[in-house]
């Protein structure tokens, strides 16, 4: 039963990782702000799903793995919240208002 | 493996460090910076110091780079007037000589201790029992040094006043800041209704816990003043005025328990915060609890910066 979920713990956070790795290229590579917010946000918040989902069965108690949900989802509100916000600057900055 | 992530860690500590000094853009190392600071706070984790990441990572890259965009953004005016200013090379080589041999000191220092390294960690450990606090970090600032975190929290009002001392003199004893204007029904108002009660119940979780595991009064006094901040850029509620009396209490409370705890210490124990015995915990707690509202206030109005405007709303 370990094993299995040391595999699961593997594919997940490897998994994870990757979605990281494909928001930071596309943080770099992508034409302008509004597809670089798109890429980070996106992929960075599947890819902490992903990474948190893989260290649910190491948690140790139900509490400690609340907690980690429970940072998964605040970081899914901040990110939102900022990625609406830069986008709304970088639009007021183009149209000049 | 692990050894492998930690020295690519390290790699990458350095290679901020050059590029937060040799950035063109005040702003750009400022990114840098904060990068570092939550970079150190990993470090820390790796070295089992989870209160001095909790510390880094608050106080070193948040409040600390919030501080310095603040500055940043108020020194963009000048920035191309203060580049154009440059010293010479030969100053500039100065600087780099007398930085490097300042480097290579330190880390001769580093590598030539002895081993084992002098410590009083076996000593202070057999101690803290003492204490009857958990928390070896919470121990030792609190019991052994008392002194240097009352010094700490003394030395943040100081700071306080100096920036307050900028106001210019219409302003002063007025409100910090510039009153923000935000949509009331808007993504921000509604992220700092959701967040900050969120924030307010970690920060007194990392206060409480503080005795017997990481955390403490400057990590969730930091948390709170996040979160004040938050309510205050969201124009939920205004900064009060510095001249607002009860505003001056909430600032030195903390500092003034903490003397007063160190007077009682003279008198019964004879020695300037010296504890009674069985005493020690209680008494702890009491400064922790006192302190963090006061450091609450501090760093948040740190940031909220000199009084720009009458107290008048």
């Amino acid at each position: 039963m370990s094993t299995l979920f040391d595999v699961f713990t593997y594919v997940t956070v490897s998994a994870g990782a990757f979605f990281f790795l494909a928001g930071s290229v596309g943080l770099l590579r992508f034409p302008d702000a509004y597809a670089r917010l798109h890429a980070l946000t996106k992929a960075d918040n599947l890819g902490l799903a992903l990474i948190v989902l893989g260290l649910l069965p190491h948690a140790g108690s139900v509490l400690a793995g609340l907690k980690l949900v429970v940072v998964w989802l605040l970081v899914l509100l901040s990110s939102a919240t900022v990625s609406q916000l830069i986008a709304r600057a970088q639009r007021r900055r183009e149209t000049g208002s | 493996m692990t050894e492998l992530v930690a020295g690519g860690v390290v790699l990458l500590l350095v290679a901020l460090a050059i590029w937060i000094v040799v950035a063109r853009e005040a702003f750009l190392a400022i990114a840098g910076f904060v990068a570092y600071g939550l970079l150190l706070s990993l470090v820390w984790v790796r070295l089992y110091g989870i209160d001095v990441a909790m510390t880094e990572a608050a106080i070193g890259g948040g409040l600390t780079g919030a501080l310095l965009i603040g500055a940043t953004s108020r020194l963009r005016g000048t920035e191309k007037a203060a580049w154009a200013q440059r010293c010479g090379a030969s100053t500039r080589v100065v600087a780099f000589l007398v930085s490097a041999v300042v480097a290579t000191t330190l880390a001769l220092c580093v590598l030539l201790l002895p081993d084992p390294a002098p410590t009083l960690a076996p000593e202070v450990s057999a101690d803290i029992a003492a204490t009857g606090v958990g928390n070896p970090i919470t121990a030792v600032l609190l019991a052994f040094r008392a002194v240097d975190t009352l010094l700490e929290a003394i030395v943040l009002v100081i700071a306080l006043i100096g920036v307050w001392s900028l106001a210019a003199d219409g302003f002063w004893g007025g409100r910090p800041g510039v009153r923000q204007r935000v949509d009331p029904d808007g993504i921000f108002a509604y992220f700092a209704r959701v967040l900050a009660p969120i924030g307010v119940i970690v920060a007194v979780y990392i206060v409480w816990v503080g005795a017997d595991h990481p955390g403490g009064k400057f990590q969730g006094a930091t948390l709170l003043a996040a979160m004040w901040l938050l309510v205050l850029m969201t124009g939920i509620a205004d900064a009060p005025p510095i001249s607002r009396t009860s505003l001056r209490i909430g600032l030195v409370i903390g500092p003034l328990v903490f003397i007063a705890i160190g007077f009682v210490g003279a008198l019964v124990s004879g020695a300037f915060l010296a504890y009674p015995d069985g005493f020690a915990k209680p008494l702890i707690v009491a400064i922790e609890l006192a302190l963090t509202p006061s450091l609450t206030l501090i760093l948040g109005l740190l940031l909220a910066g000199a009084p720009e405007r009458g107290a008048v709303p």
